[in-house]
């Protein structure tokens, strides 16, 4: 790399490539005939940015890592051809493989933190292939190593080369992931996710930085993920993937603008928007996993337009329109889709309100460390109130040591105008029952080897509200007020997707009868799609039993759906306050306008 | 998928070590760490000395029906015990022989301990050292082609045997090894050490092979199924994912990217298993005739030679301690986020 400023784009020599073709890929189990991925057909070209998007299951990380003719243990490529100047690399013998892997077609993963190896320093990992494979001196290699860090805005020095993972941050983590991609100039790229769990600003930053660089060198780029609202700032093209299929494809424009497949709008209506509070809403069901997936069109069982011939005879991929290709029988006959659909009036910011819960001059501090600084809001009953910002705002602690969680904290929590004290521990049971906690990752806290009946239950027995028989029936009554089928009552949680173990969650909280749910984080890492239902269940609870919610996230577009009041926290303090309408459309403070103007949208 | 964590991370947001706070900063912890290992010791001596006091009278024992008669020797006995004196004060006498190197006369011939078991010492020690030098290579190359063929044939020959091998005690595998290498079979290596009463078995090279074989043979199972167990983990990681993804060559992802991170439990296991074998493999020895502390210990408890004991209990105890410490220090310098803890 000769020159150390990415948009110096003429500075670099485009070169001429044939990009990608991918030919009736497909990937199957080992040991049974079943099809993970099938009748994958997909051009990559030049310079050219296609973003392969679908809910988990759906077989997109399987695509992107079949084009380095890679499997996960239990799979295998089983069909297709992966052609890259008319090599295919399906059928290279698995030496040139690896030998492709990197120079000419490399690939970015989906964790920051776990993708590094945490015992080699990050200036090694750089210029580790470049050293096996005797490409250039050391010296050369080590200032391509600075160049390619320059290019992905991080800092150049001894001191940084020297690092292990851990002493990075997420965003910095991934941009080495990126700069480490890039360093061998690959033909195609394979962006698995590099997003996913980075907050706005550091997710705007990879993204313009993955754009410039695949503009500059002309490489061709696969951008794999779950959210069609991040692809419609990057890509060229769209692909919607569904249970191991394309459903639809096409330039990225007239996917936003006229979807003609339903799961494509389905996955439109559960994105939220910026500009408007929309009534989220997700797709009933969950994908079918490999081997149950229904006869016929796949996505019958959860379509809204289904007709019988959609469960009897399977569709191909029909031209809509010149490039737009669509895999639905009823392309044409189910109307036009509206982005406008599902918006709702924005939570009146002059509605009277009734504050149950006060929040006055709270500090937080882990041992010397200081890392809230005077916050004071509250929240009325029937409210959601959202804590935004980015990570190691202080979001979470705030919301921790409302819960108790945290007790290391001075200031005055009240809830119903009687101070709490710091710990949940010291808290009266009626307190701790009144105010309920749900965890962000819903794999770390159910417990797997208890059943969903057992988890829902233990609220109710912990607080005396019911037990035995009654207790069951209760537990079955919020299972459906969650929409849980009672059939899973006897599930370990370890056989529930994300999405539905998020659900249990909401139950456990729901089972205590609580009147403030502290929500942290709780759609982040699920599906756009399973957030919105989780979003359109929360909305339900809120209507019906009068719940407060304290709702942490980093997303400013579903505070806008959710919430009525927002405090926008920096570095422990809250910069901005106020009813949503205020704060998003009038915005006040440059920190507030930096994280809209970086947040993802779609309108 | 990343979640960002629920709690702030000191070491994430925290500047990386400087260089100057860094040394300082080793020195406070090795320094904790060696206090806490002289306090575990002398935790060890107080029990050590309250086990053999516990044992009954000791002059009784050794005289046995010469107890009544010959009371000149009882004296002389229980004057060199210290009968007469109270246990704490005796306690304190042993320990501040044992501060200055000074471990006590034995009662059985008279003579100074350190003089009887420095050689017996050195003989496990070496023991140790050697069999440490086959078993931990032969471990961990046995655990990386058990990982690299996972659950496919060899995996399985290899674990299957390694199975074997740790369910067979240590002496019948001797006994076999002594049966094939040295009298039924082959006869290729003595089947006992003879050592001479200065000299030390390693003299005779040909006579160490079966004694340190036998000794790998019993610990390698351990360290390599744990070994192959850590390995088996990181390669199932998204960093080895992504190197294999960067194509760096398999052999480079199992030895560079994988051993490093798989490292760190197989240390604290050949700790263990290494102080297990310092604490002396009484049959091992017994079979080949190895000069060794276990042995020793064991004739010692028979002649109720409460010093011998004593000594050999505190050596023991120390080396454990040592090799225990030195597996967390080398633990330590091989998990880059403990070490930079620590520095910064």
């Amino acid at each position: 790399m000769a020159t150390t400023t990415p948009d110096a784009g003429q500075g670099h020599e485009v070169r001429a490539t044939t990009g990608l073709i991918i030919e009736d890929l497909g990937v199957s189990l080992t040991g049974r005939e079943v099809d993970v991925v099938d009748d994958i057909d997909l051009v990559l070209k030049p310079g050219e940015v296609v973003g392969l998007v679908g809910e988990s299951g759906s077989g997109k990380t399987t695509v992107g890592t079949s084009l380095l003719n890679y499997s996960r243990a239990g799979a295998f490529i089983s069909s297709g051809k992966v052609l890259l100047e008319d090599r295919d690399v399906l059928k290279m013998h698995w030496k040139e493989v690896r030998k492709l892997r990197g120079e000419e077609i490399a690939y970015v993963p989906q964790d920051p933190a776990s993708a590094l190896n945490p015992s080699i320093r990050i200036g090694k990992q750089l210029v580790e292939l470049q050293q096996l494979r005797g490409i250039g001196t050391s010296e050369s290699r080590l200032q391509a190593a600075r160049d390619g860090l320059a290019e992905v805005g991080l800092p150049t020095d001894d001191e940084f080369l020297k690092r292990y993972a851990h002493q990075l941050s997420g965003g910095q983590v991934q941009r080495v992931a990126l700069a480490m991609a890039f360093l061998p100039k690959p033909k195609v790229l394979v962006l698995d996710e590099p997003t996913t769990g980075l907050d706005v600003t550091t997710q705007k930053m990879v993204l313009d930085t993955m754009a410039e660089l695949c503009r500059a060198y002309g490489v061709s780029a696969l951008y794999v993920t779950h959210d069609l609202a991040v692809v419609a700032n990057i890509a060229d093209r769209v692909a919607v993937m569904y249970a191991g299929q394309i459903a639809e494809l096409g330039p990225r424009d007239t996917i936003f603008a006229n979807p003609a497949h339903p799961y494509t709008r389905a996955l439109l209506d559960s994105i939220p928007h910026l500009s408007q509070a929309r009534a989220l809403k997700g797709i009933p069901g969950r994908t079918p996993s490999p081997g149950r997936r229904p006869d016929g069109c796949r996505f019958n069982d959860r379509c809204a337009f289904v007709v019988d011939r959609c469960r009897q005879e399977v569709p191909e991929l029909r031209t809509v329109a010149p490039e737009h290709e669509a895999r639905c029988h009823r392309v044409g006959e189910i109307g036009t889709w509206d982005i406008n659909l599902g918006t709702v009036p924005d939570a009146d910011p002059e509605k009277p309100r009734d504050v149950i819960l006060s929040v006055e001059r709270l500090d937080v501090f882990y041992g010397r460390k200081h890392v809230v600084h005077d916050v004071s809001f509250n929240l009325a009953k029937g409210e959601v109130v959202a804590l935004v910002g980015e990570s190691g705002s202080g979001k979470t602690t705030i919301s921790r040591s409302v819960g108790g969680l945290h007790k290391d904290w001075t200031g005055d929590i009240t809830f119903e105008g009687r101070r709490l004290a710091n710990s949940a521990r010291r808290r009266s049971a009626d307190d701790r029952r009144r105010m309920q906690y749900i965890f962000q990752n819903p794999y770390l806290s159910l417990n797997p080897r208890l059943s969903i009946e057992q988890i829902i239950k233990r609220p109710m027995e912990l607080f005396g509200l019911a037990k035995g028989k009654e207790a069951t029936e209760r537990v079955v009554e919020l299972m459906g007020q969650v929409a849980l089928g009672s059939q899973m009552l006897h599930y370990p949680a370890s056989r529930l997707s994300g999405g539905e173990r998020q659900r249990v969650a909401i139950a456990r909280a729901l089972a205590a009868e609580p009147d403030v749910m502290i929500c942290d984080e709780i759609t982040s890492a699920l599906d756009v799609s399973v957030q919105g239902s989780i979003v359109e269940l929360l909305e339900g609870l809120r209507l019906e039993r009068g719940i407060s919610m304290l709702f942490v996230t980093h997303n400013l577009a579903l505070v806008r759906s959710i919430a009525a009041r927002v405090e926008i926290l920096q570095a422990g303090r809250v910069v901005e306050a106020g009813s949503v309408v205020t704060v998003m459309d009038t915005p006040q403070q440059d920190y507030t306008r930096k994280l809209l103007s970086n947040s993802p949208r779609i309108d | 998928m990343t979640l960002e964590a629920t709690l702030p991370d000191p070491l994430a947001e925290g500047a990386p070590p400087r260089g100057r706070s860094g040394g300082a900063a080793w020195a406070l912890w090795l320094a904790r760490r060696l206090g806490l290992a002289v306090l575990t010791l002398w935790l060890v001596s107080v029990v050590v000395f309250l086990a053999t006091a516990a044992l009954g009278d000791p002059v009784r024992a050794i005289l046995g029906r010469d107890y009544e008669t010959n009371v000149a020797r009882r004296e002389q006995l229980e004057a060199q015990l210290g009968v007469g004196d109270s246990i704490v004060s005796r306690y304190l006498d042993w320990l501040g022989g044992l501060v200055t190197g000074d471990f006590g006369t034995s009662l059985a011939n008279q003579l100074p301990v350190w003089e009887q078991i420095s050689s017996t010492v050195a003989n496990t020690l070496v023991l140790v050292l050697l069999s440490a030098l086959v078993m931990i290579p032969l471990a961990f190359g046995i655990a990386m082609i058990s990982a690299h063929f996972r659950r496919r044939r060899p995996d399985t020959v290899i674990q299957t045997i390694l199975l074997a091998l740790a369910g067979v005690p240590e002496f019948v595998t001797g006994i076999l090894l002594v049966a094939l290498l040295s009298t039924s079979v082959f006869h290729v290596f003595p089947a006992v050490t003879i050592s001479t009463l200065d000299g030390h078995p390693w003299d005779e090279p040909k006579g160490m092979v079966l004694p340190v074989a036998t000794l790998v043979l019993a610990v390698t199972p351990y360290v390599s199924r744990i070994v192959r167990a850590t390995l088996l983990e990181v390669l199932d990681s998204d960093y080895v994912e992504l190197a294999r993804l960067k194509g760096i060559p398999e052999a480079v992802v199992m030895r560079k990217h994988a051993l490093l991170n798989a490292i760190v439990p197989g240390i604290q296991v050949i700790a263990l298993q290494l102080a297990w074998l310092a604490g002396g493999v009484v049959l091992v020895e017994t079979l080949f005739a190895y000069p060794g502390v276990g042995k020793q210990l064991v004739d010692s408890v028979r002649n109720h030679d409460v010093p011998m004991v004593q000594a050999l209990s505190m050596i023991i105890a120390g080396v454990y301690i040592v090799v225990n410490l030195v597996a967390d220090v080398l633990s330590i310098l091989l998990t880059p986020r403990a070490r930079t803890a620590i520095s910064s």
